[in-house]
């Protein structure tokens, strides 16, 4: 084989994402030890977990060095689960609401 | 561009790059990914599809949370150990958090080793990972004892709404069969390396086709899945 056989890069990468993973995990841990609440704390949550998974998945699982074609074959679908949010969202809005009404707290 | 510019020469190195390669890659009667082996392919397609299955707790999970009337259960308080004289907030789950997230690191590296042909450093890198894969199993079978013996059952706990006992074990639940099927193929594969069957070009089960060391690559791409879906986990289910 001429061609350099599957993914390999130099450690030092993973090295520095193994490190920043540890970081970002220390940064979600301290919004509960600190006790940051309401958007703060929503705000923050998403934005180190998306930031950690976005790590794992480029850098851990290779995708920065796919080829596009299965790079969007695998991450375009997850977009569909966006819609099941959102309908799940304003169906537990409804559910809630009618709890509401008709139970007055009791449900 | 002319007609003849369209077709392509099929040595990964030499195809075009970013949306052009994605429509020529994707253009009838040639295999799609290029220079994917078939087990990675199928690898990725199993975890997009498990993706939705996480995805789907998950939403379930928001979706109960959100109707209850009842209170949801703190689960700062709740995963709260009491070490050295205070109640310290989620730490078990913290420590967990940082094992995973470390057993993804030794996996990476034993992928690496593995493409070096450095038969030793990969199977120790690979029973590091099962390791550390069976500690973390381990710590979630003593938050289910210590959560079942406070009373957390499916249908009730004494937090609050009832559905946080269902929701917690079916989405722990879930990741922790994850993890030990993963614990488990990782001794698998760390085995046939040290055997030297991907030298060897040895028959596997499953398949009985010879494998190689993109194996190894596939285990790491379900290990770090597993990594992943605990991230949202420790998001959206303890933090949030």
């Amino acid at each position: 084989m001429t061609t350099a056989e599957g993914q390999q890069h130099p450690l030092g990468i993973y090295f520095k994402i193994w490190g920043l993973l540890f970081v970002l995990s220390t940064l979600s841990y301290l919004v509960d030890v600190l006790d940051f609440q309401g958007y703060l704390r929503w705000s923050l949550i998403v934005i180190f977990m998306l930031l950690k998974a976005g790590l794992i998945v480029a850098v851990f699982m290779h995708m920065v060095w796919e080829r596009l074609a299965i790079v969007y074959a695998i991450l375009v679908p997850t977009l569909a689960l966006m819609v099941l949010l959102a309908l799940m969202a304003l169906e537990a809005d409804y559910t809630e609401f009618t709890r509401l009404l008709f139970f007055g707290g009791g449900g | 561009m002319t007609e003849a510019d369209v077709t392509h020469s099929d040595i990964p190195g030499d195809r075009p790059d970013g949306m052009e390669g994605v429509i020529a890659d994707w253009a009838s009667d040639q295999r799609a990914f290029k220079n994917v082996p078939w087990g990675k392919a199928m690898m990725w397609i199993f975890l997009l599809s498990d993706t939705f299955i996480f995805s789907s707790f998950l939403i379930s999970y928001m979706t109960v949370r959100m109707s209850t009337v009842v209170s949801w259960p703190n689960t700062s308080e709740v995963f709260a150990l009491h070490l050295f004289g205070t109640d310290v907030p989620l730490i078990l789950i913290a420590i967990m958090t940082f094992i995973l997230i470390s057993s993804s690191g030794t996996m990476v590296l034993a992928v690496n080793y593995g493409y070096r042909r450095d038969r030793k450093l990969t199977t120790i890198l690979l029973i590091v990972t099962a390791l550390l894969g069976a500690s973390f199993v381990g710590m979630q079978a003593f938050e289910w004892t210590k959560l079942i013996l406070e009373g957390v059952r499916p249908w009730g706990n004494p937090f609050g709404a009832v559905q946080f006992g269902s929701v917690f074990f079916m989405i722990t639940g879930f990741h922790g069969a994850h993890v030990s099927i993963g614990v488990l193929f990782l001794l698998i594969i760390a085995r046939k390396v040290w055997r030297g069957d991907y030298d060897e070009g040895r028959r596997g089960f499953f398949t009985s086709r010879k494998g190689n060391y993109s194996v190894v690559e596939i285990m790491g791409l379900y290990w770090h899945f597993v990594d992943l879906v605990w991230v949202f986990i420790f998001a959206f289910f303890y933090l949030w």
